[in-house]
């Protein structure tokens, strides 16, 4: 599916779009991470939590729930919200 | 991952007896001073006389850099420790002096939960070791909140290290994000006596200091002598803010410590600090961050003072910055502040932002909360600017190279 990736993790990417699988978002992540090493450390920390102005959206929809399920024809866009000045 | 630079690691027993150390040729060193910011890391390359000096930056701009270090034993690797507002703390790792950065393959990172405890997680990397000189590859890390960690191949892998982590006397001391800096509780001054690889000492703030000699399996607190805030109970690690502990290179048994309650010396074996800052001008008082030590000589430090009164503005006292020296471990002490402005100068050195060189004279390195980066190339008789316009300054390291 394809997944939308912040400017603050392109250096990861050299992309904005890449592609990648999973059937649930914390599987999508890990594929990500095997594609893009050091990648999902940046959004979740040890506590497998998400860090706090990284946000998850599944066809346009806010999900803070890791087990979201995801089919293949699913979008989703990671975004880095506010963090201050 | 990134290759190691060294040809022949070949481990050497640790010596009973540090060398002493000498002044380093002028004509055959360079000084890089490396400074980290808020906003990413500049490298400054000096010349022998240490008079014109090239920047290079900035590094990982953006990024919150808490430390940048050189490893003195290959005098080649940089290692840095980063987040951003966004991102999760990570290490990157040079070995070209900053043309090309690779990421550490796995960052401090704290243990999962267990036990139906919360677990924690690693905001940022506040502070980086390289280890004894006969274990080449190891780093030390402190993080915050506070946790140790290791690295035993060059900062590419880093796993926690020793039990206080998840020991709950320690998570006690160790306190919540309440506890702390207004970023976050800091594991910082980690020291490894030169003498003996299996001799550690950390500091916490707040936390207290605590010391190790079997190689970080167990740890002995080390407060005595240290005062508090007025109205708490001394005996207990908790209330002890060390913000900087430095080993002297030519006398590992003494340390030096800018405490939020004073300047310390301890000579060991013996315990106990002893407060050296009551011999402070009583009108700029003895609270600080930073604690700079001599090369070669245990009896001479350096402090950059601040305004630790009523709501603690932490700034430099009445707006008027100076450093002070003592030639004599603590028993009186001068102000240098010859070049600095003279009044309406309301920054602040932090602990990780002032530094010294190796060279004879030695020179002195500090950044200041509004980014200038200052020098002197005299032990701090007169200062010059070397930068302005910097973010804020978190972190100031200088080395030689060879």
């Amino acid at each position: 599916m394809n997944v939308l990736i912040p400017s603050a993790l392109r250096s990861y990417t050299k992309a904005r779009d890449v592609d990648a699988a999973g059937g649930t978002l914390a599987e999508l992540l890990a594929d990500l991470d095997r594609r893009y090493p050091g990648l999902r450390f940046r959004m979740i920390d040890e506590q497998d939590k998400m860090r706090p102005h990284i946000r998850f959206f599944v066809n346009g929809e806010q999900t803070f729930d890791m087990a979201h399920p995801l089919r293949p024809a699913d979008s989703v866009q990671i975004v880095q919200a506010l963090s201050g000045g | 991952m990134a290759r190691n630079p060294r040809k022949s690691p070949g481990k050497t027993k640790a010596r009973k007896k540090a060398a002493k150390p000498r002044a380093r040729t002028a004509a055959a060193r360079r000084v890089l001073v490396m400074v980290a910011t808020r906003k990413g890391a500049w490298l400054y390359h000096g010349d022998a006389a240490r008079k014109t000096w090239r920047a290079d930056g900035p590094h990982f701009l953006g990024h919150i850099v808490n430390h940048l270090v050189l490893d003195p034993r290959d005098s080649r690797t940089l290692l840095a420790a980063a987040k951003t507002g966004h991102l999760g703390p990570t290490v990157f790792r040079s070995t070209d002096f900053g043309r090309s950065w690779k990421e550490a393959k796995r960052p401090p990172a704290f243990a999962k939960a267990t036990n139906g405890k919360p677990g924690r997680s690693v905001d940022h990397t506040f502070w980086l070791t390289p280890a004894h000189e006969s274990e080449p590859d190891v780093w030390y890390a402190g993080t915050s909140p506070q946790g140790l960690f290791r690295s035993a191949d060059g900062g590419v892998t880093w796993e926690p290290f020793s039990s206080i982590n998840d020991d709950p006397k320690y998570r006690e001391w160790m306190g919540s994000a309440q506890d702390g800096t207004p970023d976050g509780p800091k594991m910082h001054s980690v020291i490894v006596d030169p003498r003996d690889p299996q001799h550690l000492y950390f500091g916490m703030s707040g936390g207290g200091v605590h010391e190790s000699t079997d190689g970080g399996k167990t740890w002995q607190v080390m407060i005595q002598g240290m005062e508090v805030v007025e109205g708490f109970d001394a005996s207990t690690p908790s209330f002890h803010d060390p913000h900087c502990m430095r080993l002297c290179p030519s006398n590992p048994d003494r340390l030096y410590q800018q405490n939020h309650c004073g300047i310390y010396r301890i000579d060991r074996p013996s315990t106990k600090w002893e407060r050296i800052g009551n011999a402070m001008p009583k009108k700029v008082g003895d609270i600080g961050f930073p604690m700079v030590v001599h090369p070669r000589d245990a009896d001479t430090v350096w402090v950059f003072p601040m305004d630790g009164t009523a709501v603690w503005p932490r700034t430099c006292p009445d707006g008027k910055p100076g450093a002070f020296i003592t030639r004599n471990g603590g028993k009186s002490w001068k102000r240098l502040d010859a070049g600095l402005p003279k009044g309406q100068a309301w920054w602040t050195v932090k602990r990780q932002a002032m530094t010294a060189d190796a060279r004879d004279p030695v020179g002195l390195y500090f950044g200041t909360t509004s980014g200038e980066l200052w020098m002197s190339r005299n032990e701090g008789d007169r200062w010059q600017p070397l930068a302005q316009h910097l973010p804020e300054i978190y972190a100031v390291e200088a080395a030689e190279l060879r």
